[in-house]
């Protein structure tokens, strides 16, 4: 009886999570849908008014491109790998609580507060010709003139120069997500595998690591997307020497006036991003059946 | 298999005002079931884990045969432990989470698998061995905490109360497993419970802790029949032991007990004893009751029975004490009768009126 009473009321009444959703689903369409559409069109809109493959063909004719494509995979496979080792070994450390643990913490996190270009204003005064490097190595006389560092004629230094900045800048958030990761795994797993006769390393290998794994999926996805995003750092250290795919929007956009072109080479970051987002989710996919288990 | 012999344990965790444990001194020999016994909070997990290695203590040492190993890491000391948690790890299946210990050993895999298969038709999870914890019962998970720690072949074995989660009959079931078990392996064995019914039953000795101290030691049924404290006759045994307020008078060189102004016979070495006001304690089943008066028995009124199967637990009133008398099933007695009870005076123990502390002579 009040089941039949009440229901037709319920479906007059507004559904109210939708409409409580209402206002960040326009906010999303206004900021992020509408641009994305409009950049997916552009990319593929010619300057005369029609479309085709003509930015595309563009893109790809320009000198800078393919040093761009190559200069973003490098630094992506030189930096992530080395960015996950350096932060699971420091929220390792810090996991054993050593004294004055809350100061590293806070230390370790600091860069995730700093924007890339200070971030890569900050590295430029070490590396550059003047830079305080080479007046550390005059200093302890390693070098009469110092080093180019950045110059165009030593890549391999300019490189090495890019992925120390971004190591330093980024790694925090890596950091951040795994602390925050290690700190809900109760520690009497870590304890048995004590017990049982287990090493430091395999300890981390077979306990650790498996444990953390929802946490090193959520840091390795967003750290790759935002690495190929990387720009502010690279162009204050080096410039068009070190081209990357975000610079080269960068380009197109504000020096060579080509929002179409722009769009292409951004819509190539997207496909990107998103392919290699959902590779790690199925890569590193684990059976509901261990989450629950908590 | 080795001796475990832990001195003066102290431990107050950082920021604990009260300490875990108190200067705890216990040897355990080798090849001996130790139980740990205690309520809730007394310090039972703590002494386990600083013997294991988890905690490192204030002061004191651990010795596992004859080597101080206080200061070495778990892995140094060829233990193996039931975690009060389980913490069976989630993300293994059954049979590896079995075989970890021996993994990590390196052992042979055909070794490995003979001892899963052991150990898992032991606790009967032959069914479940290609299932992930989050599938299996809380018991199931336990069994699995208690195979992965036999299979070890430890010197040393420490259970945190292993058997809590089963139900009753599987518990009845694996508590003499285990005891059959652990006597043919012949290994080591402290085992933490706060069930009394277990530290009895399992136990080559009992050692009742209370606040981080342990205020006896002994084999079970010595703590069960000579509780050393009010504290621990209280703690042991169902019904606990009944403590009445007494009077210990000499009559003529022979020792007398006073209770509610009448008089019962006390063991001869109590005589040594100063008379005046102590504490009696007795346990239920060690009291005669007679419907009918008798020389030398204490007159007290039923309260209540309770039948309980295999006997009657009465309570009845004696002055203005309670007491738990154990009567057979067939006793007739019912509320406000009358009741003559015949206190075995070589079952009774003497505690003293202000600390509860049990009175022992000489003789
Ligand atoms: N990590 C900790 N930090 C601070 N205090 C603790 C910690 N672990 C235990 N304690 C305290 O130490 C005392 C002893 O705890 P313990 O775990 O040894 O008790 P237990 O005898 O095992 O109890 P239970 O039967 O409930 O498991 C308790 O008062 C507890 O509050
Ligand atoms: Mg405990």
């Amino acid at each position: 009886m009040t089941e039949a009473a009440s229901r037709p009321a319920r479906a007059r009444r507004p559904p109210v999570p939708y409409l409580l959703l209402i206002p960040s689903a326009l906010f999303m369409l206004a900021l992020f849908g509408w641009p994305l559409i409009q950049g997916v069109l552009a990319s593929v809109q010619t300057p005369g008014g029609g479309y085709g493959w003509e930015n595309v063909r563009r893109m790809t004719a320009e000198p800078h491109f393919w040093p761009a494509v190559r200069n973003t995979a490098l630094l992506i496979v030189i930096v992530i790998p080395l960015q996950f080792a350096l932060a699971i070994a420091m929220a390792l450390l810090l996991r054993e609580r050593p004294r004055l643990s809350g100061l590293y913490f806070y230390v370790w996190a600091v860069p995730l507060a700093i924007s890339d270009l200070a971030a890569g204003l900050v590295w430029l005064a070490i590396f550059a010709d003047q830079g305080y490097l080479n007046s550390a190595l005059a200093g302890l006389g390693l070098s009469e003139s110092g080093y180019e560092w950045l110059s165009y004629e030593h890549p391999g230094t300019m490189l090495a120069a890019v992925v120390v900045a971004e190591l330093w800048r980024a790694t925090s958030l890596v950091f951040i997500i795994l602390v925050g990761g290690l700190s809900v795994i109760p520690k009497e797993y870590d304890e048995a595998a004590q017990v049982f006769g287990a090493t430091l390393w395999q300890r981390v290998r077979h306990v650790t690591l498996p444990l953390l794994r929802p946490s090193i999926q959520v840091a390795l996805i967003l750290r790759t997307i935002l690495a190929f995003q990387t720009f502010a750092v690279a162009q204050a250290l080096a410039g068009r020497n070190f081209p990357l795919l975000i610079g080269e929007t960068y380009e197109w956009y504000v020096n060579l006036q080509n929002p179409y072109a722009a769009s292409a080479v951004a819509m190539i970051i997207l496909g990107v991003s998103m392919f290699t987002a959902t590779v790690y989710l199925r890569a590193l996919r684990q059976p509901d059946v261990i989450r629950g288990a908590r | 298999m080795a001796e475990v012999e832990i001195s003066q344990l102290h431990k107050t965790y950082p920021g604990g005002g009260r300490p875990a444990t108190r200067d705890v001194s216990l040897t355990v020999a080798d090849g001996e079931f130790m139980v740990l016994l205690g309520p809730s909070g007394c310090g039972k997990t703590t002494l386990l884990r600083m013997i294991a290695g988890l905690e490192l203590p204030d002061r004191g040492s651990v010795r596992i045969g004859g080597r101080d190993v206080t200061y070495r890491a778990p892995r140094e000391r060829n233990l193996s432990m039931v975690f009060q948690s389980y913490a069976v790890f989630p993300h293994k299946k059954v049979a590896d989470n079995i075989g970890f210990g021996l993994a990590m050993r390196k052992a042979d895999r055909a070794v490995i698998q003979d001892k899963i298969a052991w150990a898992a038709g032991l606790l009967q999870l032959e069914d479940y061995l290609d299932r992930y914890p989050s599938q299996l019962s809380g018991g199931q998970r336990q069994r699995v905490a208690v195979a992965r720690a036999i299979v070890m072949e430890p010197d040393v074995l420490l259970m945190d109360e292993p058997l809590s989660n089963l139900d009753a009959l599987l518990r009845l079931q694996f508590r003499a497993e285990l005891k059959k078990l652990l006597t043919d392996l012949g290994t080591t064995c402290v085992y933490v419970t706060h069930d009394q019914v277990e530290a009895l039953s399992l136990g080559e000795r009992v050692a009742v802790m209370k606040d981080g101290e342990i205020v006896q030691c002994g084999p079970p049924m010595e703590v069960y029949d000579s509780p050393a404290s009010e504290f621990i006759g209280g703690f042991i045994g169902s019904p606990p032991m009944n403590f009445l307020d007494a009077t210990l008078r000499r009559d003529g060189g022979e020792a007398v007990i006073e209770v509610a102004g009448q008089r019962s016979a006390a063991p001869g070495s109590w005589a040594a004893f100063a008379e005046g006001p102590v504490r009696i304690g007795v346990r239920a089943e060690t009291i005669t009751a007679h419907r009918a008066e008798r020389s030398g028995a204490l007159r007290a009124v039923t309260e209540v029975a309770e039948p309980l199967g295999s006997t009657t637990l009465v309570t009845a009133v004696l002055g203005e004490q309670r007491i738990k008398v154990q009567v057979p099933p067939d006793f007739p007695v019912g509320a406000g009768d009358d009741l003559w009870l015949d206190l075995r005076a070589d079952r009774l123990s003497c505690y003293e009126r202000d600390t509860g502390r049990v009175l022992v002579s000489d003789r």
